[in-house]
């Protein structure tokens, strides 16, 4: 037998390549006779093409094609529609007539054989427009409900929650804190850009794609261009981070699609970071209003969450928002109501910790005030409100950690030591402060398949479509693969992004370790069991193999059962900051975080921690300095760069990020007993930050981020 | 990126004569140095030159320090000024400003030349698709007036421009009254660098008093400046790599406990470097004490108007003053 690797800190089986610069990304497939393609952009948010010029573009050097609304090919049919996509609405049928809602996006295809004769032609089309009135200003925009609203487990629900008399129950606590909390939009800003080639023999389409879902890609090309879904290859083996950004298919992809139909050549479409802002994802802006009552001793009696969130005219993108408003601290009353603002933008998308990241922030944030309010520690608050199962869906937890979390993260942090009396504890000029907040995400799973190959040589191959944008997922597999086969690791090659392979859900909302590692463990048992029982060599995987002297292989389909129907199935953690702050410059710095998170089996804890330490710092960004402007004028993003819109640097990366995984078995959520950390990490952080931030100063900061000019 | 031709002429005159032929902002001939800046605005089409003139190997790059004071020759690099243990020890200003800018593969490849002549990152400007921008597109308009306008200047602006000056090394360079050295077709000339800029008023698009053709061959600054004890102050959204919100530039002579002379000048809220005399003057003679350097630092605040979400600026400024002055101080 070999060594168990589950569980084990394994560094990544494709680290070298990445730091070799020899794993290739989408960007960097050169096919022969490669052309390049140039976005020309709107730079109206409403209304219609009038003219489009494109003579002196045509006739600049190397230009060899350009498309407008007039000649680009039509789309086929409707694009297909997938779990990633709104479901009410249809997404941007790209350069299919002259109408124009939101600023850049897309106008013109510029094909010409070089980047820079692309680029330069780009410049030269002329388009005039008729504009028409645009709504680009969200505090004055009106908030709707909308149509319909669904969970983060994809359940149709009602947009208006309610439990108990959350009205009433408000007015009669003892307790009380309601206000108001705001986060601006956020961008993806992987550092890979988004980029496709696209290359067509005869109706064949292949395609090498930033891609968080290489199936979906294939289907809705082969939707757009009307040929079988057989004939659409989309790969993707390598992602440089996305957070959500490339869970959809945006218009450059479809674009570099047609740019290759039309000129019989292989077209690269690369966008800008500035082009970044209009064509692919952010997430939403959302005003949050969230009113807590409480008795003296610190019980919640009402909890009433309320959001606005902005979404496109073209489309209904809602997220999860209040979802865990009514699971995570016990209470009795609640009302939750989601609402959106339907504007003249781009369609928002998944940002790490979807839904989760934005309405823990202000539900958090809220706690915070309340425990101030109530003379108490904030632990000890969510304690007094620990539920006992999961109050809206009425299930118990498949497991439920947060107690064990608050235990070993207030060890770890020294938070006994924590005076709660704001401004209280200094470092020289710094004051310091201390905050904490609850996470959570679900627990999802979705079908998946996998492939498992046994060759004579004793070796492996494994393979299912699955990505990795960067938590590992190359190496986890690897890791399930061996040990469930019994091989070496040296020994399993496990390979993915290819549509070719077996289908696999988006990698997001954590769930690829749920969902192809199940896959990925029952096709190895499958086909271990299988090569076992004909080469009759007992035990011996390599010896039957030699025997058997052909391949042996088991593709299997992983669902998850009617177990998952019986339990509400979520991680949870406690976050604990320490920031500093200058009382004078107002310049904050987090010096600390301790988060301990239950998160059931961790497949790789070295991995899994640098998934952690990577949403602790996506948190910073968050509360400290993550902010896309959108200009209420006209709907352009002023800052649509990394010079004015600030992600946090190395020195903004806190000298102690302490995480902990506390012993968590749930028997419940998959067969792995994985529950997923990709978005959990992020949650929480920036509401801890702000308490802190509270703690430190006793100023109370309701809209993200925190800048200086907010602490003056 | 509008298509250029890159010449890399083999003598300054060469250089001086190619860029003379053009007129003076954003002309058809444009220098270019380390690159960091102009290759930016090539890439976003805010600058179109139809020739770029390589400066590489033309001009000073050496750093000397001496009784006469120091002098940076223009193609020295942000990283060689600041490493240089004399400009270290005697003008620990510049090498701190210097280190507070950008990171540090920029400011291996960044000049002295380039840096003081790098562009404003008012963001309307740097994006094409806005129209109006007096500095890009003379007479279309401010975007920045009456738009976010948190990274614009609150001093020494005007109703055609508002923008913020982006350098941190110009800031201390013009606390240290330092000399730029210029070279054009018809010599050579030496003006405060106080003096090379110009403030917006009705024409932004003409940032300086360079003649077309001239480069800057050199700065100097006077022995005057060494030795003082300096602090420079830089606050910004996170805490690297960014340019600056707020920056003030101080340097102080103590005559016992008290201020003998001071230096000052704030960053990132002026349209160009800004030094505040009138600050100097108050502080001249003062004890280091809180509320006599908050009255001193509030004299900064003259003139200065905010557009609304760059209002905290001029609070901000003063608060930056203080603490460069407090800093500085201690630094016994
Ligand atoms: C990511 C990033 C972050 C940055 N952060 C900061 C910061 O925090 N603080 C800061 O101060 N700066 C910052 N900068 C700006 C940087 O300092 C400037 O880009 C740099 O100093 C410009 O020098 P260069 O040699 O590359 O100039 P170039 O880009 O080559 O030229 C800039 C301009 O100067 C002209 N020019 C160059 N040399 C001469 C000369 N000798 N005579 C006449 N004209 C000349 C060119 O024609 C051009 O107009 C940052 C830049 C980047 C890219
Ligand atoms: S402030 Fe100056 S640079 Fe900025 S948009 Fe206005 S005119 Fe242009």
């Amino acid at each position: 037998m070999t060594a168990p690797y589950m569980g084990k800190p394994i560094s990544r089986v494709d680290g070298r390549l990445k730091v070799t610069g020899t794993a290739n990304y989408a960007a960097e497939q050169d096919p022969p006779r490669l052309a390049f393609g140039a976005i020309v952009r709107s730079t109206i948010a409403s209304g219609r093409i009038a003219t489009i010029d494109t003579a002196a573009a045509a006739g600049a050097s190397g230009v060899v094609t350009v498309l407008t609304h007039r000649n680009a090919p039509r789309y086929a049919g409707p694009p297909h529609k997938a779990m990633v996509d709104p479901e009410r609405g249809e997404k941007l049928r790209v350069l299919q007539d002259d109408r124009i809602t939101h600023q850049g996006q897309p106008v013109a295809l510029v094909i010409a054989n070089t980047l820079e004769e692309a680029t330069h032609a780009a410049t030269l089309v002329r388009v005039t427009y008729s504009a028409a009135p645009a709504i680009t200003d969200i505090a004055h925009a009106r908030a709707v409900l909308p149509t319909q609203q669904k969970t983060d487990q994809g359940e149709r629900q009602s947009p208006v929650q309610q439990r108990g008399n959350p009205q009433g129950a408000l007015a009669a606590a003892e307790v009380k804190v309601d206000h108001q909390y705001v986060i601006p939009r956020e961008n993806n800003n992987p550092i890979e850009l988004h980029a496709t080639v696209a290359a067509w023999e005869g109706d064949r389409l292949t395609l090498w794609d930033k891609s968080q879902w290489v199936d979906n890609v294939a289907l809705e090309m082969a939707a757009i261009f009307g040929v079988p879904p057989e004939s659409v290859r989309v790969v993707s083996p390598f992602v440089g981070g996305a957070f959500g950004s490339a869970l959809r298919t945006w218009a450059h992809v479809p674009l570099a699609a047609m740019g290759a139909r039309v000129t019989r050549r292989p077209v690269k479409v690369m966008l800008s970071r500035r082009e970044m802002y209009y064509g692919t994802g952010y997430r939403p802006h959302t005003t949050q209003r969230v009113a807590l009552g409480a008795s003296a001793d610190g019980r919640l009696s009402a909890i009433l969450h309320e959001d606005e969130q902005e979404t496109s005219t073209y489309e209904e993108y809602t997220e999860a928002v209040l979802d865990a408003t009514r699971f995570l601290h016990s209470c009795p009353n609640v009302y939750t109501r989601h609402r959106i603002k339907r504007l003249n933008v781009h369609t928002p998308t998944w940002m790490r910790g979807p839904g989760e990241a934005s309405g823990v922030f202000a539900l958090e944030c809220a706690m915070d005030e309340l425990a101030v309010a109530l003379q108490l520690d904030p632990v000890e608050l969510r304690l007094r409100n620990e539920p006992e199962r999961d109050e809206y869906r009425k299930l118990p937890f498949s497991s439920r950690s947060t107690r064990e979390c608050y235990r070993v993260a207030t060890e770890r942090f020294g938070w006994g030591r924590r005076n709660p009396e704001p401004r209280s504890m200094r470092d020289g000029r710094w004051l310091i402060g201390w905050g904490m907040a609850t996470a959570t995400y679900p627990s999802n799973w979705a079908p998946a398949a996998a492939r498992a190959r046994l060759l004579p040589d004793g070796s492996a191959e494994v393979s299912s479509a699955a990505s990795d944008m960067g938590p590992g997922t190359w190496t986890s597999m690897t890791q399930v693969a061996a040990e469930t086969l019994g091989l070496p690791m040296e020994r399993v090659r496990f390979t993915l992004g290819d549509s070719r392979l077996p289908n696999t859900p988006p990698h997001g909302g954590s769930m690829t370790m749920a969902s192809v590692g199940s896959a990925v463990q029952a096709a190895c048992r499958k086909v271990r069991a299988d090569a076992l029982a004909r080469g009759s060599e007992g035990n011996d995987l390599v010896a039957a193999m030699r025997r058997i002297g052909q391949p042996v292989e088991a593709t299997v389909n992983a669902t998850p059962g009617a177990d998952a129907q019986k339990y509400s199935k979520h991680a949870f953690g406690g976050v604990f900051v320490e920031v500093a702050v200058d009382p004078d410059l107002g310049e904050t710095r987090v010096r600390r975080v301790v988060g301990a998170y239950g998160v059931g089996r961790v497949m790789n804890p070295k991995l899994s921690r640098s998934q952690c330490i990577g949403g602790m710092i996506g948190g910073i960004g968050m509360a400290l300095m993550e902010h896309a402007v959108v200009d209420p004028r006209n709907g352009r993003i002023p800052n649509a760069n990394l010079a004015e819109y600030p992600v946090p640097v190395h020195a903004d990366s806190p000298p102690v990020m302490d995480v902990i995984f506390v012993d968590e078995h749930d028997p419940h959520v998959n067969p792995l007993g994985v529950k997923g950390l990709g978005e959990i990490a992020i949650v929480g952080i920036a509401s801890a930050v702000v308490n802190a931030v509270y703690h430190a100063t006793g100023k109370r900061i309701r809209e993200l981020p925190v800048t200086p000019d907010k602490l003056l | 990126m509008h298509p250029f031709i890159l010449e890399r002429p083999t003598s300054l005159a060469a250089a001086l004569a190619f860029r003379a032929q053009a007129g003076r902002n954003d002309a058809p001939a444009e220098y270019i140095a380390g690159g960091t800046d102009m290759i930016q605005l090539l890439q976003e089409d805010v600058r179109r030159p139809d020739r770029l003139v390589s400066l590489a190997g033309l001009l000073d790059r050496r750093i000397d320090v001496g009784p006469q004071g120091l002098r940076l020759g223009a193609a020295a690099t942000m990283a060689e000024v600041a490493a240089h243990a004399d400009v270290v020890r005697q003008y620990p200003l510049i090498a701190g400003a210097l280190l507070d800018s950008a990171s540090p593969q920029v400011r291996n490849q960044a000049t002295m030349g380039g840096n003081l002549l790098q562009r404003t990152r008012c963001p309307y400007f740097r994006d094409v698709g806005y129209a109006a921008c007096n500095k890009r597109n003379p007479g279309s308009g401010c975007s920045a007036i009456g738009g976010e306008n948190r990274w614009n200047a609150v001093l020494g602006t005007s109703e055609a421009c508002i923008a913020a000056h982006p350098s941190d090394l110009a800031v201390a360079l013009v606390a240290l009254d330092a000399v730029v050295i210029v070279r054009g077709a018809s010599g050579e000339r030496a003006l405060p660098l106080d003096d090379l800029y110009r403030l917006p008023a009705e024409a932004p698009h003409i940032e300086t008093v360079l003649q077309p053709g001239e480069v800057i061959a050199a700065i100097t600054v006077p022995a005057g400046a060494s030795g003082l004890r300096s602090h420079y102050v830089k606050v910004r959204d996170r805490a690297s790599f960014e340019f600056a919100v707020v920056a003030a530039a101080v340097a102080l002579r103590m005559d016992g406990a008290r201020i003998g002379e001071a230096r000052v000048a704030l960053g990132g809220v002026g349209t160009k470097p800004w030094r505040v005399r009138q600050v100097e003057t108050a502080l001249a003679g003062s004890p280091l004490e809180p509320a006599v350097l908050r009255a001193a630092a509030a004299r900064a605040a003259e003139g200065a108007r905010g557009h609304g979400h760059n209002d905290f600026k001029i609070e901000l400024m003063q608060r930056a003053i203080v603490r460069g002055i407090e800093t500085a101080g201690e630094h016994a």
